[in-house]
């Protein structure tokens, strides 16, 4: 090391050319390897200069003196920089392994029943998500869905997600109520989580028989119903305070009936409130991209939907995206 | 012979004070230019923090030995309000003044051996330990 840069510095003052400059930040990265610290630098240099040059006139050596007792303290925020960095490290793969966590808990089997055409996607900003979904279907063939979305984002946003879903498997099966569902799961966050973490959900349940849909919704961002024989997209109207605000809170539920390839969409507000350029995207804008992929089966669509608007702001979430879809099949 | 110097800590003078005794020790012993301003780096920190948060207190500068080497000791202390999570204080990143990498965690890093004894109105004694290899 010491050879190698008295070599350099000796070419140096005799040629002064490029190449010699290219040697050395190769050289500087080397010794950043070597984890050699800005002040023994200093200190290579001084010595080794002190070695060819003959004669230093005594101010030279004696200005090394400051130089070397500023870049200690280069040293010191070099060193905490490298420290620093392991534990961004270590809380990235930590965080990655609460990601897996969350995502185990999310329904793992796949929605398969002959009556419909199901797709979810559900794609966090971050890391972890503050959106949550689910489904199920209950002994007697019903179809429970659900979307909820915590406001706020990021790692607490993701816990508090996480306890929705132990929040549903406390409150006893009641899957094709939703409103009464609603209002128990109410009761649960309003208990359990903090009063500053608010939590908008939609809960549908599908019955294949009679072909209704029966809805409600805590503050949720509003779906869509398509209807097929007239092409058109209607909001999935809804009232309802958000979960958690009040314990007693009563929630209003609706129904429609779905014809062959009429279909429901609940999604989050990640995906309404996409930005393009600096400004929220339309609901309008949402259902047409619907409609523009409603020929592929709703699990494919979901997915073409999420895409295009990823690409739409340049591939950067700035909210949880969940879309989930659900199609009376023919 | 071990020396061992002590200097009272009440104004800026007083930090330079240390200073000063610290590289002439370091020197005598036989540190090389980069410890020696490593060492008296140190000393500026805990005489400094004295000076800003306890008012007044001392810094002993000394020279240590144990079976094959030699080392210099600074053993900073004061009868201050004390540092009431010692823990906190000494993660990377959580200096008041947001000071890159300086304060007590940089004089950890600076020095081989470190250890910080603090009571909440007691006080604070840290003493630290550069040995020459
Ligand atoms: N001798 C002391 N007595 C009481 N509190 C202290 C003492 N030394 C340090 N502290 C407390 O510990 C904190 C951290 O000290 P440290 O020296 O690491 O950083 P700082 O002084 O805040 O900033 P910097 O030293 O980077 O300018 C201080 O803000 C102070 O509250
Ligand atoms: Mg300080």
């Amino acid at each position: 090391m010491y050879q190698l840069y008295k070599e350099m510095l000796t070419n140096y003052l005799r040629n002064k050319s490029e190449h010699t400059l290219y040697s050395a930040q190769q050289f500087s990265k080397e010794m950043m390897v070597k984890d050699l610290s800005p002040e023994e630098m200093v200190s290579l240099h001084i010595s080794v200069f002190k070695e060819i040059v003959e004669d230093l006139p005594e101010e030279v050596i004696d200005s090394f003196d400051l130089l070397l007792e500023v870049m200690i303290g280069y040293g010191l925020a070099h060193r905490e920089h490298l420290s620093l960095r392991d534990r961004q490290r270590q809380l990235e793969s930590e965080l990655n392994v609460a990601a897996r966590m969350q995502q185990s808990l999310l329904p793992s089997k796949e929605l398969k029943v002959d009556e419909v055409d199901f797709g979810v996607t559900s794609v966090p900003a971050g890391k972890m998500s503050g959106d949550y979904y689910h489904y199920i279907v209950d002994e007697q063939g019903h179809i429970g869905v659900a979307v909820a979305d915590v406001i706020g984002k990021g790692i607490p946003a993701a816990m508090c997600m996480s306890m929705i879903k132990y929040a549903m498997d406390s409150i006893p099966e009641q899957r094709l109520q939703p409103a009464a569902l609603l209002e128990n799961l109410n009761r649960v966050v309003e208990r359990n989580i903090d009063s500053d973490m608010f939590i908008t959900m939609v809960y549908g349940s599908y019955d294949p028989k009679s072909h209704r849909f029966y809805f409600a919704s805590a503050g949720h961002e509003p779906g869509f119903f398509y209807e097929a024989a007239t092409n058109t997209f209607h909001d999935l109207k809804t009232k309802g305070i958000v979960l958690g605000v009040s314990p007693k809170v009563q929630y209003h539920e609706s129904s429609l009936k779905l014809e062959p390839g009429d279909f429901v969409v609940l999604l989050s507000d990640g995906v309404t409130e996409t930005r393009v350029n600096g400004e929220f995207i339309e609901r309008k804008d949402v259902s047409q991209l619907i409609g523009k992929y409603k020929h592929l089966p709703a699990q494919l669509m979901a997915e073409q939907v999420f895409r295009e608007l990823e690409r739409m702001q340049d591939f950067q979430l700035k909210d949880d995206f969940t879309l989930l879809i659900l199609r009376r099949n023919v | 012979m071990q020396v061992q110097t002590h200097v009272d800590i009440n104004s800026e003078w007083g930090i330079v004070a240390a200073r000063q005794a610290g590289r002439k020790l370091a020197r005598e012993i036989g540190f090389g230019s980069v410890d020696q301003a490593r060492i008296t780096t140190a000393i500026s920190e805990l005489a400094r923090n004295i000076y800003l948060y306890a008012n007044k207190g001392q810094i002993y500068i000394e020279e240590v030995s144990n079976a094959n080497k030699r080392g210099v000791k600074i053993t900073a202390i004061d009868q201050g309000p004390g540092i009431k999570d010692v823990r906190k204080v000494m993660e990377d990143g959580f200096t008041t003044s947001g000071g890159l990498g300086a304060g007590l965690p940089g004089v950890r890093r600076l020095m081989d051996d470190f250890t910080i004894d603090s009571e909440v109105n007691n006080g604070t004694t840290i003493s630290a330990i550069k040995w020459l290899r």
